[in-house]
């Protein structure tokens, strides 16, 4: 050990990776962490893509067929938290850790050592969380908004519940640091702010959120502790407490989650649809200031969660109106993506299928997630499927499918081969059908007074939860077709990839050698007109 | 077979979804949010649809710019990339109109929450108590107030595995043994509180959904426009049976609601005045209880399913009856073996009060104590049986209760 | 932590154009992560069943020190070796900065609670606003006091510290203890090492005697005053916030006096020492919590 105190011998080009497993335990280089966040986060939508198949049979059928109640609330609070904590956030983080040095001309990230501690407190952490799934009194059943009293009822995984996301907190928290200040310090010479690829740019608002709001997070769920086992009364109306002060600091950092959970999303369509557009991107400047007004909007319009548990009206009205203030910047986002694809000259492989598949459903989340945002009206969807439904439609075909489109439009830098293009486009197409056969249905479900988490359910709804089902275990089943196309590059079969990958692909990532070698810059680069043309139009004639 | 109906139901969606398919029991509605029959339920209904139609709107004009744009711009066809890039004045305009838009909503939306929130000078209150997992109505000044649980047939049928066929069950799953009656045409402000966890009281029909927190109490209005039976569920998440605790209220017109009111009275509705509803909550602090891991599905056996008898049953008749009354309402806090889980729930196996006077357990059941709920919805039989078999259980010390002693009790 | 001035090692890099540092692998964040489930499958033992005692997680705890210890030593060396140019020195304190700013977050969370039961939930529960029936119905005769243990009186009567005895002479300490510690910021600047040294030790002296009337208040509260963690919402919030804000000060202290080691072997130079400032940075912060908790729990 006291070998590596001392660190860093000057000469960079050893830093290749140590063999065996150790490499990835001790490795500090952003792309092998990139990888691990990437091969957890798939490893984690698994996992919670088994657990939406338990509900989704369980709810097959009215009647109970398969699974005691308790038991289905165990797997829908933990499907929500594997899937979020598990999935989509690594996931992101993983992307981030690959491209964010690439596309700003840098080594690594600036804390690599922090890094690595960010990823492997992720592994703990789920162990400690699932492994409360045997325990004698079961896993977490209270949601994944571990809403006081019932989330106390827990049986004594209790604490590993509350301790597992403390380190998801630390996790999420030292990985966006680390993001925030590699973009902040590490660009290349040239490389000023707005110039910086949008992916980047989304990824610097996250950041700002995940510092922002995992501490609340952290907060919100030590009161909860400290409730349950030092007596306090935080959550308790006899000791002067309100189990509603733990919704609103729980949605304080729920919201802006849900857009640290959409922002790296637009960051990766905005790039994908100018490559495949051929065309500058429509309105750079303004993407990036209505990135910057949702993130602030998204701190200002948390208890749109929680219309019905008895806010005076002023509050009501309040966060009804800021809520619906954030489709302005959405609706931005949505026509520059439009305009950019407006009179370009476009193809449609498979990152940019996915890509606009996004731009479609995504804004169909954004629609029911404005009706949502209708106060009076809420009081009639508010925990019912239409919820659900508004939260897929933003989440799955949301960042999901744009984590999907990311994968396949950097995978040919990092391996060094195309993936199958057939299967790929299979892939899509098998995708965005299912996900509609199975959340589409489920508005119709809300809508006649279906409420969420429950396991059975009155018999005029048996229809359209076949229908969901169906489609639900169809997508699961259509993504095996991505992973072993992804393995496939990764064992290095397959086309090999050109430096450029895309025709019309600009920036810094595009003009290293595929596979991009294992530090990617070692001194900076110098940052051609070439390569933010895709952002501000071409300086010289193309 | 289960499955094969299954798949033939299948077959039969389409038809089903176009046709009249299975009953409407529930909302009546299956596409959409139901009308309703309330004043506020047809603005919250024409709100609903304003603002749908608005996205409607909005999705033809983008979306049909975009897949203009996907079909007619490719580079299959030929098409070559333009490069205009930025617009300030598309910009503005694209920002402004959505804004606009959305203040055309704002508006009549903060107008009807404006009128749901008038509580004021209502006709008749009643106060709403959420159980895990039953609801307790009281009707305010009048001296009547009973439990409402998930009807018999339906609690048979939803147990895992119960062999019972659930489309052969009457309004599976919201059906109520006692629903609450209300008259029509008047204002009725309903107090919404709970005893435990966080539950929430909705009747799609008046668009009526409110939060029921332990401890706080919330208001919120309706007044029925036609009689009729009204069904709705526990909105909020409340632990292992949360799907399982609807809601049915039943709208008389006004004569025959006073009439029935006045029966009530007349009963004398022993069942709950008694009931410490105001009875704090308990310190969260200590609410540990489980997500009872333990087999309810075992015991399908709903409280009136216990069948009548007169005086003086047999030590074993009880006790057979009182572990099926047990399993199916005091063993999730009481745990199986009776070791119940401490310190917030306390084992019977050995209990002072289990083995000390008969009445302190019937009272405590009837009347519930801290944490636990009362059960006076259950019958004297079934509070004896329970009682019997909680005394002679687990190594306790065995004094047998007859129904009669409860129907004592009672008084 | 910080670029040698005139860095006399063939390591240094000419800042921005040179190559960028980039560390070896390491083991200590993967061992960093054991050691703190250790820790928090031992306090689950604890917890949950008192199964487990005091020493499993105390020795996780310690294996954690040890852990940061020999990164953070790592760190120093590499530093100390000239590795590093402006740009790492630039990322450390930009990191730190956002720490901090995760910290205030953290902290935020704790005040809300505060805010909203002072404001929210003690006004409701006695009748105010729209939550008369509230009242009426659960909790009549309550009244909209503070401090307060709720309509229940949880823990029984009980008083509060008074905010102008040892909280007013902690807050005296700790402001004291920011300018002996810009004192020592400003020798070491000047490069007066020995008078640095010594204002760091009062400050550690001065962190130290805070938590031990803080440690005094403490007992207090429980033996005479009856104020504990029971003591319904206000004993919450009070021990949340203090008690938070007292393991930060420890945590600021042991970081001060690792800090006066180094600079008493030779550690830092006048014109880079990101490692002080960074620790100096996370007093101050601590500082100016405490003074928000002075007028918010103590004194309004
Ligand atoms: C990626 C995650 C994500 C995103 C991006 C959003 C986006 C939005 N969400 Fe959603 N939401 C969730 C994830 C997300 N949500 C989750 C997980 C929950 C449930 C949590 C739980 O309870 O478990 C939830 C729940 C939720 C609720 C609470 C519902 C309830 O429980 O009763 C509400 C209410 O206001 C809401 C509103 C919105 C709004 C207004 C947006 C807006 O940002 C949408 C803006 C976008 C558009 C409007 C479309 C594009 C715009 C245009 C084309 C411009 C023109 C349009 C108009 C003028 C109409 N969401
Ligand atoms: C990012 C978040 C996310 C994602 C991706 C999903 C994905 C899915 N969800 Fe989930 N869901 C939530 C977040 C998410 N959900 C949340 C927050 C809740 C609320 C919980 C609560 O009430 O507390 C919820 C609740 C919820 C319910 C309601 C449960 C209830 O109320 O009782 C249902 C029911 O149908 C459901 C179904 C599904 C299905 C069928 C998918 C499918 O899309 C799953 C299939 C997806 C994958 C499999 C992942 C993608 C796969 C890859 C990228 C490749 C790797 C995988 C393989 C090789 C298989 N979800
Ligand atoms: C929701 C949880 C819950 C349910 C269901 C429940 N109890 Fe209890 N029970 C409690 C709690 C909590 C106490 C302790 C009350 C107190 O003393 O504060 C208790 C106490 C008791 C006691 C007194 C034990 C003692 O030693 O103090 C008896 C007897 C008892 N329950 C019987 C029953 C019976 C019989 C049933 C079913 C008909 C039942 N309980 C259902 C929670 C419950
Ligand atoms: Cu009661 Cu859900
Ligand atoms: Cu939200």
């Amino acid at each position: 050990m006291a070998h590596t105190d001392h660190a860093h011998h000057d000469d960079h080009a050893h830093h290749g990776p140590a063999p065996g497993i150790m490499r990835w335990i001790k490795t500090t280089n952003h792309k092998d962490l990139g990888t691990l966040y990437l091969v957890f986060a798939f490893t984690m939508f698994f996992i919670g893509g088994l657990m939406s198949l338990v509900i989704r049979a369980e709810l097959f059928h009215p009647g109970l067929q398969f699974v005691r109640p308790e038991f289905f609330n165990s797997m829908t609070t933990l499907h929500a938290l594997v899937m979020i904590f598990g999935g989509v956030m690594p996931a992101f983080t993983g992307l981030a850790n690959w491209m964010v040095p690439m596309q700003i001309g840098c080594s690594d990230l600036a804390l690599p050592r922090v890094n690595n501690w960010g990823f492997w407190l992720l592994p703990f952490a789920f162990c400690l969380l699932l492994s409360t799934l045997f325990m004698p009194s079961g896993g977490p059943a209270g949601g994944w908004t571990m809403y006081p009293p019932l989330v106390l009822q827990m049986g004594e995984g209790f604490p590993f519940l509350i301790f597992a996301i403390h380190l998801m907190g630390i996790s999420s928290i030292t990985g966006a640091i680390n993001v925030a200040v590699t973009i902040l310090n590490m660009r290349a010479p040239g490389m000023t702010l707005l110039k910086m690829p949008l992916f980047c740019w989304t990824w610097l608002i996250t950041a700002y959120l995940l510092i922002a709001t995992m501490p609340v997070l952290a907060g919100a769920v030590t009161m909860l502790l400290t409730d349950r086992y030092f007596g306090t009364s935080f959550f308790t109306a006899s000791g002067g407490g309100d189990p509603v002060l733990f919704q609103h600091v729980f949605w304080f950092f729920g919201h802006p989650e849900v857009y640290i959970l959409i922002l790296p999303a637009f960051g990766i369509v905005s790039t994908i649809i100018p490559t495949f557009a051929r065309k500058t991107l429509f309105g750079y400047d303004s993407m990036v200031y209505a990135t910057a007004s949702i993130a602030f909007l998204s701190f200002i319009v948390w208890a749109h969660h929680m219309f019905t548990v008895g806010m005076p009206l002023a509050g009501e009205l309040f966060f009804m109106f800021s809520t619906m203030l954030i489709a302005v910047p959405t609706g931005v986002k949505v026509f520059n993506w439009v305009a950019t694809m407006w009179r370009g000259s476009m193809s449609f492989e498979t990152p940019m299928l996915f890509a606009v598949a996004f731009v479609f459903l995504f804004t169909i989340g954004g629609f029911s997630g404005l009706m949502l945002a209708m106060a009076p009206v809420d009081f009639q969807y508010h925990d019912t499927y239409f919820v659900v439904a508004h939260f897929h439609y933003v989440l799955v075909p949301g960042a999901v499918f744009s984590i999907l489109a990311g994968v396949y439009y950097w995978i040919p830098k990092w391996t060094g081969r195309m993936y199958n293009e057939f299967w790929g486009k299979t892939h899509f197409w098998l995708s965005a059908i299912f996900i509609n056969v199975t959340f589409f249905p489920q508005h119709f479900l809300g809508l006649a007074g279906m409420q969420r988490r429950v396991p059975d359910y009155a018999v005029q709804f048996t229809d359209f939860n076949e229908i969901s089902t169906i489609g639900a275990f169809g997508f699961f089943l259509a993504q095996f077709i991505f992973i072993f196309n992804m393995i496939k590059c990764m064992s290095k079969k397959g086309v090999p990839a050109t430096d450029r990958v895309w025709e019309g692909a600009h920036g810094l990532e595009w003009t290293v050698p595929s596979p991009a070698p294992y530090h990617t810059f070692e001194v900076p680069p110098y940052v051609g007109d070439d390569e933010t043309q895709s952002l501000h139009g071409a300086a010289k004639a193309h | 077979m289960q499955k094969m109906l299954g798949w033939a139901r299948v077959g039969a969606l389409v038809s089903c979804l176009f046709g009249s398919g299975s009953a409407l029991a529930y909302t009546g509605a299956k596409w959409n949010l139901p009308e309703g029959v309330t004043e506020m339920s047809h603005e919250v209904h024409h709100l609903h649809m304003f603002v749908f139609w608005i996205c409607v709107v909005i999705g033809i004009v983008v979306f049909g710019a975009m897949f203009y744009s996907v079909f007619a711009h490719r580079k299959s066809k030929g098409a070559v990339a333009a490069s205009f890039h930025e617009s300030t004045l598309v910009e503005i305009i694209w920002t402004a109109i959505p804004f606009v838009i959305l203040i055309g909503m704002a508006i009549p939306a903060a107008a009807t929450l404006v009128k749901m929130d008038d509580t004021h000078n209502a006709d008749i209150n009643i106060k709403i108590t959420g159980y895990q997992w039953k609801w307790q109505y009281e009707y305010l000044g009048e001296d009547v107030s009973y439990f409402s649980t998930l009807a018999a047939e339906s609690n048979r049928a939803r147990q895992l595995n119960s062999g019972i066929d659930v489309y052969t069950v009457p309004n599976y799953l919201v059906d109520v043994d006692h629903p609450l009656v209300l008259p029509v045409g008047k204002k009725i402000r309903f107090l919404i509180t709970s005893n435990d966890v966080i539950h929430a009281w909705w009747v799609p029909a008046f668009a009526v959904k409110k939060d029921a927190i332990p401890g706080y109490i919330n208001e919120v209005w309706t007044k029925i426009d036609e009689p009729g039976t009204f069904r709705g569920v526990c909105a909020e998440l409340c632990g292992r049976d949360h799907g399982f605790m609807p809601i049915v209220v039943k709208a008389l017109p006004e004569d025959e609601f006073k009439a029935w009111l006045a029966e009530q009275k007349s009963k004398g509705t022993e069942v709950a005045s008694a009931a410490p509803v105001a009875a704090a909550p308990v310190p969260a602090a200590v609410a540990v209880a489980a997500a009872a891991p333990a087999a309810t599905e075992v015991a399908a056996a709903a409280p009136a399913a216990a069948a009548p008898a007169a005086a003086g049953k047999s030590k074993d008749e009880l006790l057979a009856a009182g572990e099926k009354v047990y399993k199916t309402n005091c063993i999730a806090c009481h745990q199986a073996g009776g070791t119940g889980m401490p310190p917030t729930f306390p084992p019977l196996a050995g209990s002072k009060v289990v083995n000390g006077p008969k009445d302190a357990v019937i009272q405590q059941v009837l009347h519930g104590k801290n944490m636990m709920p009362p059960f006076p919805q259950l019958s004297n039989d079934d509070i004896a049986a329970v009682t019997s078999y909680v005394h002679s259980s687990w190594g306790n010390k065995g004094e047998i209760v007859q129904a009669g002693d409860v129907a004592a009790a009672r008084k | 932590m910080a670029t040698p001035a005139a860095a006399p090692t063939d390591h240094s890099h000419a800042p921005a154009t040179g190559k960028y540092f980039v560390p070896a692998p390491s083991a200590w964040p993967f061992m960093l992560t054991a050691a703190l489930v250790t820790c928090i499958i031992a306090g689950w033992g604890y917890l949950e069943d008192h199964s487990v005692g005091p020493i499993p997680p105390i020795v996780g705890a310690l294996a954690a020190f040890y852990i940061i210890f020999r990164w953070v030593r790592g760190v120093c060396l590499e530093s100390e070796g000239g590795l590093y140019n402006d740009q790492v020195g630039r990322t450390y304190r930009m990191g730190m900065a956002w720490f901090i700013f995760s910290e205030v977050m953290f902290f935020a969370a704790f005040f809300g609670a505060l805010w909203y039961a002072r404001e929210m939930s003690i006004p409701w529960l006695s009748g105010e606003g729209t939550k008369l029936a509230t009242h009426m119905n659960l909790w009549p005769g309550f009244e909209n006091t503070w401090p307060t243990n709720g309509p229940k009186a949880l823990g029984g009567k009980f008083e509060t510290v008074s905010a102008w005895g040892l909280p007013f002479v902690n807050t005296v300490l700790l402001l004291t203890s920011g300018v002996t510690l810009e004192t020592a910021h400003h020798a070491l600047k000047e490069n007066h090492r020995k008078v640095c040294i010594f204002w760091m030790w009062v400050t550690v002296a001065l962190g130290s005697l805070f938590l031990y009337f803080q440690a005094t208040e403490y007992l207090h509260a429980f033996h005479t005053l009856n104020l504990t963690m029971h003591s319904g919402v206000y004993g919450s919030t009070f021990f949340m916030l203090t008690g938070f804000h007292g393991f930060h000060v420890t945590l600021g202290t042991l970081m001060l006096a690792i800090i006066a080691i180094r600079l008493m072997l030779g550690h830092f130079k006048p014109d880079s020492h990101f490692g002080f400032e960074g620790v100096a940075w996370y007093w101050h912060f601590v500082d100016v919590v405490w003074i928000g908790l002075f007028i918010f729990v103590y004194v309004a």
